[in-house]
């Protein structure tokens, strides 16, 4: 009886000490943000209502978010992001876009642009190079196709384009 | 002749041609390829054995048709598609020819409708629907489950029974007047060879015994026989591949050679094995059941040889009649494993 | 002799291919209106050079390339432009952008043919360009690209005439009788790459073939090495073909000029020596047709634009009511609604089949799982496994387990015993796994792009926040100070 009471005990303690030595909660969680903006798709597109990936990583892990709010990263990704929230896998909400079929770009019609720059202010990846006055282009290497650069655009010149057309010729990421 | 044609034409996805194949047919030749061992088993065991296939075939489709209602799946599709069939006639190859009748039905309803449609259905079931519904039988029932008669060959059947009397003892559960089930069956191969062992005897002693022919139990080796040719006869036709039987057998002789090596009064060797209980049938028959069997070569032969290897543990130091069915069902739980780390190299791509 | 064999997988058909070959090769009649597609390579379309109305002639450029990886256009016929719309494509779900022009019968042949600047391969690689040749083998690559993005010199040549799909003999045919264009356009192939080794692929059973490029090999500057290759489909796939006759894997992702190879089909050299040699364009090519629908089957000179019913008719017309009517092989051709579609540079063979050429599949099964389509895949996949993460959506399983690499060949579809349509479900997921593989790829640029540039954001406005501190703390000296 003894001998098995000290027994557990020395288990209870060395339990509590592996559990007590775990990393401080601050820690876990700006981990737990790394990994979850890992499997974000990085579009910056803001359609999840948050202002990029890693404010919506940060949501995520803050349970103010649900994981089926990324278009961009479809279901697919609705699916590693339940997996490591341990949440739920739910479909893509609709609500907050469709996930595109194909990979697009963004596209500037260079005859029509005015160079207003209000695009390459709008671009979260500076992915749109150009100057007062002057004709912009997009860096299709650069470019995530998340569609910012369209509404501010005041003569409509900026189209999606799917990538088999506008090659990336840059892959500076691999 | 045709001038113009006017008429829209069917269109399709490539491929537009398909080699003459379908599940019903793999299943039919599977069954085609039982056929001369349970002949066979019929020529030494006795008519009991058909009366066992009917009862299993009925039972399976009678539980296969209600399966597919309850789950509203569409019957004509698949009630004839083979696979229940096979099923059935597995289990009644693995009972004794004189066993209860509602042993066979019960077994084939288990596997059938627990082992096969509460997994899903065809295609979807982990383990392999026969070896659930024997499994079980055996660890519920296992004295009728040892109760095999006496092979009829080299006299040592001493009691012919009539297909009436068959039919009495299976349906009934009554031998004829006046005798016993002692006097009717008779151990195994395998059962002889383990409690001989645990009798004190040695190898050569029991093997002296006239129940053991060449190389195995007199009957069982010719049944054993039979099935491997229907298994080599599936080879041919390319139904099945190399890989699993080869892989099983391995398993099942590489230990019996060494073991026998080692202490030859005490282990069998291997072509005891190889011939006895349900070796071929476990080798070209259960293990290859597609659905519950690994899919990569490589998965295949490590799946096989733990079926051989199991069974062959199973055999020597358990206490079941055979170690087949537990052997099958143990790996079937591993091929998601297997599979999953034997994935072959895609062309082009680093391992 | 040397025979090669495919690595692994891969199927032994019935080829069908002796139908076709017992007549010599002959033209088709030349049509009254000829349908040109300016969309019938890979890449871009092309853009019209020609309005409605114009006069054209026989090899006269009538669309040039578009932006990107595109090809040129040439009138077949002398003639009139009569229009340019959109119409029904063969290839397209959407309607292309066709130039149709209305034959005036008189052949007048075009003069003004461009020289290449200079005798150099380079200028030689952009002058084939100027040909309008396409990869005739059924991948319609623009050939003139193809030879440009080429390594400079060295490259192994490889003259695909390997044709491993049922049915289809326009290839066997074409080295049988014009081997000498096979010659020489591997001849002249061979100079625009510098390429050091060359290597004619047959499968083993076209002895003519071989025979006669052997006799016409011996007449030629090059000695290209003749190999065959078993007649088991689809050994004539450029990467199976690749790693049969060199021993090497084209990696995954990449392409032959990667590991110094270069793939031409027999058909797209010999339009290479016309247009180098003889100055015509790809304006023709051999077309088989055939099928027990094919009155009389028959290999067949023909002009692009050609519709198909002249064809046919050239054939001797339907011998039944054909069951499809498909374009290229049955393995990997296209099924057309009716045969009024017209002959692009794609068109290898149109096999107008009765019901007894085509085993239809029966109703499809559930998958059990014996691995027989893992066998015969040339790609070496396992498509029952990835059938099961296509139905289920999963993307990252259908990376790794390979979707990518898959080169619809049919070859599982066609073993199947659960008769389930593997390869239409594989070709619909593709894009969306390409989309998400792309995304993936993009993801670190983006991520380090978008942190860049939140970093300069808050850096310009603590710096104008520090600026505007500057101002109030000066203006509130000045203050003091007065």
């Amino acid at each position: 009886m003894l001998v098995a009471t000290l027994i557990s005990a020395v288990f209870a303690a060395a339990l509590a000490s592996v559990l007590l030595r775990t990393t401080p909660r601050e820690i876990a969680r700006e981990r737990l943000i790394e990994a979850v903006n890992a499997v974000l798709p990085q579009t910056q597109c803001g359609r999840c209502t948050f202002s990029g990936c890693k404010p919506y990583a940060t949501a995520l892990v803050d349970g103010v978010a649900d994981i089926n709010h990324c278009p961009p990263g479809g279901n697919a990704t609705a699916r590693l992001l339940a997996d490591l929230l341990n949440r739920p896998y739910k479909p893509v909400d609709p609500q907050f876009g469709v996930t595109p079929a194909q990979p697009m770009v963004a596209w500037i019609d260079e005859e029509a642009c005015i160079g207003c720059t209000k695009c390459i202010q709008a671009c979260p990846v500076d992915a749109i190079v150009g100057a007062s006055k002057f004709m912009h282009t997009v860096i299709a290497a650069q470019c995530t196709g998340c569609e910012l650069c369209i509404p501010p655009c005041p003569v409509d010149c900026i189209h999606l384009r799917p990538t088999a057309d506008v090659p990336r010729t840059a892959h500076s990421a691999s | 002749m045709i001038e113009t044609l006017n008429t829209q034409l069917p269109t399709s996805q490539p491929p537009h041609t398909v080699a003459p194949n379908s599940v019903g047919r793999v299943m039919r030749l599977v069954l085609l390829a039982l056929a001369p061992a349970i002949l066979l088993h019929a020529v030494f065991f006795g008519v009991g054995i058909l009366v066992q296939v009917l009862l299993a075939v009925a039972s399976a489709i009678a539980a296969e048709y209600v399966a597919l209602r309850l789950r509203r799946q569409p019957v004509r599709k698949y009630l004839f598609d083979g696979s229940a069939l096979i099923t059935a006639v597995l289990i009644a190859m693995c009972l004794p020819s004189l066993a209860p009748w509602w042993l066979v039905v019960s077994g084939t309803a288990f596997g059938i409708l627990v082992a096969k449609h509460l997994y899903g259905g065809l295609g979807s079931n982990v383990f392999n629907p026969a070896m659930v519904g024997y499994a079980v039988l055996l660890v519920s029932f296992p004295v009728q489950l040892t109760r095999w008669p006496s092979p009829d060959v080299a006299g040592l059947a001493t009691i012919d029974l009539t297909l009436l009397d068959t039919l009495r003892t299976i349906f009934v559960g009554s031998l004829p007047p006046g005798t016993t089930w002692d006097a009717v069956t008779s151990p195994t191969p395998l059962d002889a060879v383990r409690s001989g062992l645990q009798g004190g005897f040695t190898l050569r002693e029991i093997q002296a015994s006239p129940t053991f022919g060449l190389v195995g139990g007199r009957g069982w080796e010719w049944i054993n026989l039979a099935v491997l040719a229907g298994g080599v006869w599936l080879l041919v036709l390319k139904i099945i591949r190399w890989h699993i039987p080869v892989a099983v057998l391995a398993g099942l002789a590489m230990p019996a050679a060494i073991m026998h090596a080692i202490d030859p009064g005490s282990y069998a060797g291997a072509f005891f094995h190889l011939t006895a209980g349900a070796s071929m049938l476990g080798a070209f028959f259960i293990a290859t059941d597609p659905v519950s069997a690994a899919t990569t070569e490589r998965g295949k032969l490590i799946y096989g040889f733990g079926i051989g290897f199991i069974a062959y543990v199973i055999r020597t130091w358990g206490g079941y009649p055979d170690g087949m069915a537990f052997a099958v069902l143990l790996m079937n739980l591993a091929v998601p494993l297997i599979d999953r780390y034997t994935v072959p190299r895609i062309y082009g791509r680093e391992t | 002799m040397t025979t090669r064999a495919l690595t692994r997988g891969g199927l032994k058909l019935d080829t069908h291919k002796r139908r076709s070959t017992t007549h010599p090769l002959r033209a088709a009649t030349t049509p009254e209106v000829l349908v040109l597609s300016v969309d019938q390579h890979a890449g871009s379309p092309a853009v019209p050079i020609v309005k409605p109305g114009d006069r054209v002639l026989r090899g006269q450029p009538i669309a040039e390339p578009g932006h990107g990886v595109s090809a040129w256009l040439h009138s077949p016929v002398s003639g009139i432009v009569r229009t340019i719309e959109p119409r029904p494509s063969a290839l397209h779900r959407d309607p292309s952008v066709c130039i149709v022009i209305e034959n005036d019968g008189a052949n007048r042949v075009f003069e003004g043919q461009p020289q290449p600047r200079d005798d150099s391969p380079q200028a030689l690689r952009e002058h084939i360009a100027r040909g309008g040749i396409v990869g005739l083998g059924g991948a319609i690559f623009p050939t003139g690209p193809k030879l440009l993005r080429a390594p400079e010199r060295n490259a192994h040549l490889i003259v695909n005439g390997a044709e491993c799909e049922p049915w289809i003999s326009c290839d066997d045919m074409l080295m049988r009788e014009r081997a000498d264009q096979v010659i020489s356009g591997a001849e002249i192939v061979c100079r625009a790459l510098q390429a050091e080794r060359c290597t004619i692929a047959v499968e083993d059973d076209m002895t003519e073939a071989a025979q006669a490029l052997r006799a016409a090999a011996k007449q030629s500057k090059i000695v290209p090495e003749i190999v065959t290759v078993p007649s088991i489909y689809p050994a004539g796939g450029e990467r199976q073909l690749i790693t049969a006759l060199t021993g090497h894997e084209v990696p995954s992702g990449k392409l032959p000029q990667d590991i110094g190879v270069v793939c031409q089909n027999v058909g797209t050299v010999a339009a290479v020596a016309r247009w180098i040699r003889d100055g015509e364009p790809l304006i023709s090519r051999i077309v088989t047709v055939t099928g027990s629908a094919t009155k009389d089957p028959a290999n067949l000179e023909v002009l692009l634009g050609t519709p198909i019913a002249t064809l046919i008719a050239d054939c001797g017309g339907y011998a039944a009511q054909p069951a499809r009517l498909i374009m290229g092989g049955t393995m990997m051709g296209v099924a057309l609604d009716h045969d009024r579609h017209v002959v692009v540079k794609g068109t290898n063979c149109i096999v107008a089949a009765t019901h007894e050429d085509l085993e239809p599949p029966g109703p499809e099964m559930p998958c059990i799982r014996c691995g027989a389509c893992a066998e015969v895949c040339p790609a070496f996949l396992l498509p029952q496994q990835l059938h099961r993460y296509v139905l289920a959506g999963e993307l990252e399983n259908l990376d790794r387990y390979g979707l990518i690499d898959c080169i619809e060949c049919g070859c599982c579809d066609y073993v199947c015993p659960s008769q389930i349509p593997l390869v239409e479900r594989f070709r619909a997921a593709k894009p969306e796994l390409v989309r998400y593989l792309d995304m993936r790829g993009m993801a670190p640029l983006a991520r380090a792009s978008y942190e860049a540039r939140e970093a300069r954001l808050a850096r310009l406005e603590a710096e104008r926040q520090a600026q505007l501190a500057e101002k109030r703390r000066a203006l509130a000296s000045k203050f003091k100070n007065s």
